[in-house]
């Protein structure tokens, strides 16, 4: 189920604008991958090419290779849309879907993939995937109810929950508690500790102790200047980033000397 | 979102004291606004009730048909509420396809010339869209009418005889489903550009295809302005005075043959080509059936903002 990935010599564009250049990467799988480095300097818009959700923006488009276990992501034959069914993503700010109730939320994306499920089965999905997520306890009395009615830590979860019960191979998540309290923040790193025994993960986070956390490689980007171009600076096993990095650039930005 | 999702409020309780000189004079203003709209409507109300009163009151042998002013209000008020409903029935689902074609599917270029063209539909006079009705429609729709009663004439809306002018209820209710179309799909479009990004990414991230995108993120999140759209296309449509006149040949009662030259007219078309030759009792009749077109209006309107609210938690407006 898990997948390794392997990225190279990728540009990320908007446009004309090119925000990421030259990256080379390999992210093992069932292993959580972190990604730091200061505002703007493109990690997001790696995350987002990972699962070709970089190319719903107008404009925007990638040079270079992603393959996940021998498939080229952006081979001309490959269907943007069962990449995405097959690597879930976790935004920054929770987005269940408002009109929807939990249960539906949870099952959203498997009720996408057309599958005929039994009731018995979805509703073991469901409580499944929210256990997976560390929720059950907390909504198994109101699955009816909407999602949005949940608060902001509950909800990611819910994000979490719907992203993992279409079981998909990797999960990329985008600074998924910097919208979080400290409580519902551990909640969740407890949670990627979890499930990467079932799934490749890569998060982008700005909090260094939560890297330090709950990764095994962290990978820096950086960019010399605005208008410039981010790349992928070091990219090495997370204690060696936090305790001697091979980059001077590295050292400056966990030390906090600047970002 | 739409202005159906903000129930007008009473002004505030003044449970914090107003401050400024500028707040006051807002509150004031506003509070003003509120109850000035209040008092016309009741003033309305009140004219039509009490100008239609001789008619009610009357003995039913001398109110227009002999039969007094229910029997005579009905057939009017099948045909406002059939014209209307056909109108739309068919102004609805390609309002809505436009909208979304116009906001997710058409390139830029494209979408703003068709949206500029949609809008220019709401500038032509009703009266423009009456005679093309009655000049162009109708007889282009005659051969169709012809061909759905030899072969659909099973069904009690193909009947027949079908109209050899065309000037039936169904091209009445097709002029007014384009006279109110874009009414419906400027509204839908509004909205359905509206739908956060934020949950558009979501099912996109799910592995939804734009369909589904749109099924997800967009539809329930612009279904309260989709119906709130419809409701204002409705209240035109109910209330649309000349195209009808115009077009629809007028002869006989409830019938739900729509192909035919012998309707029911509309209460407003009615009154239109009614009133320049009644007085006294006559008259007091055409008040009565319009005070019931505005109870019909406003039945029609308190229902949709019941549809919108039911489910308001689930709205997406939280
Ligand atoms: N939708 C967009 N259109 C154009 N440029 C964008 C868009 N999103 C991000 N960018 C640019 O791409 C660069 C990288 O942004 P991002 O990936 O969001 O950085 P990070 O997540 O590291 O803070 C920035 O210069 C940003 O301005
Ligand atoms: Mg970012």
């Amino acid at each position: 189920m898990a997948k390794r990935i392997d990225v190279s010599d990728l540009d990320i564009f908007y446009g004309n604008f090119k925000a990421v250049e030259g990256v080379n990467v390999s992210i093992e799988p069932r292993s959580v991958t972190a990604l730091i480095g200061p505002s703007g300097c493109g990690k997001s818009t790696f995350l987002r090419s990972l699962n070709r959700m970089h190319e719903v923006i107008p404009g925007a488009r990638v040079e270079g290779k992603v393959v996940i276990d021998g498939q080229d992501l952006y081979g001309s034959d490959v269907d943007p849309v069962d990449v995405r069914r097959q690597i879930g993503m976790v935004f920054q700010r929770p987005n269940p879907f408002p009109t929807m109730s939990i249960y539906d939320n949870v099952v959203a994306g498997v009720r996408l993939n057309s599958k005929k499920m039994k009731k018995n089965d979805l509703d073991d999905l469901v409580e499944s995937s929210l256990r997976g997520a560390n929720l059950w306890n907390e909504v198994k009395d109101r699955l009816d109810r909407p999602g949005s009615g949940l608060s902001g830590g509950q909800q990611q979860r819910l994000c979490i929950a719907r992203a993992i019960a279409v079981q998909p191979e990797v999960l990329l998540m985008d600074e998924p508690c910097s919208a979080l309290d400290p409580i519902s923040t551990l909640a969740i790193e407890d949670l990627m500790t979890e499930l990467k025994d079932r799934f490749t993960i890569v998060i982008v986070t700005h909090n260094m102790q939560q890297a330090a956390r709950v990764s095994e490689q962290t990978g820096f980007f950086n960019l010399n200047g605005v208008g410039q171009p981010g790349r992928l600076i070091e990219f090495n096993p997370t204690e060696k980033i936090f305790s001697n990095p091979d980059q001077k650039a590295t050292e400056d930005y966990i030390s906090g000397r600047f970002g | 979102m739409t202005s159906l999702d903000t129930k007008p409020r009473k002004a505030d309780k003044p449970a914090r004291a107003v401050r400024s000189a500028g707040d006051r004079t807002f509150a004031g203003l506003s509070t003003g606004a509120g109850i000035l709209i209040l008092v016309v409507l009741a003033g309305v109300a009140a004219f039509l009730i009490a100008e239609s009163l001789d008619a009610i009151s009357a003995p039913a042998a001398e109110v227009p048909g002999g039969e007094g002013v229910w029997s005579y209000v009905g057939p009017l008020v099948f045909g406002t509420l059939l014209a209307a409903v056909i109108a739309l029935l068919v102004a609805t689902p390609l309002g809505v396809a436009i909208a979304l074609f116009i906001t997710y599917y058409a390139p830029k270029r494209i979408a703003a010339t068709l949206g500029y063209l949609i809008d220019l539909l709401a500038a032509i006079p009703s009266v423009v869209y009456g005679f093309w009705g009655l000049a162009a429609l109708a007889p282009s729709l005659v051969p169709f009418y012809a061909w759905a009663e030899r072969n659909l004439g099973f069904l009690p809306f193909f009947a027949g005889p079908a109209s050899v002018t065309g000037r039936t209820m169904l091209t009445a209710g097709l002029v007014l489903a384009i006279m109110i179309l874009p009414i419906i799909s400027a509204i839908s479009r509004e909205v359905f550009s509206q739908a956060p990004a934020l949950h558009r990414e979501a099912a996109l991230a799910l592995g939804a295809t734009r369909w589904e995108m749109i099924k997800m993120a967009v539809l329930p999140y612009g279904k309260s302005g989709v119906i709130g759209g419809a409701m204002l296309g409705l209240g035109r449509a109910l209330g649309e005075t000349l195209a009808v006149a115009i077009v629809l040949s007028v002869s006989g009662g409830i019938t739900f043959d729509l192909i035919s030259s012998s309707n029911p007219s509309t209460i407003a078309a009615n009154i239109a080509l009614q009133f320049p030759e009644s007085s006294g009792l006559d008259v007091s009749t055409l008040i009565f059936t319009g005070l019931v077109l505005f109870v019909i209006t406003l039945a029609v309107n308190m229902l949709a903002r019941y549809v919108v609210n039911r489910r308001a938690d689930f709205s997406g407006a939280n």
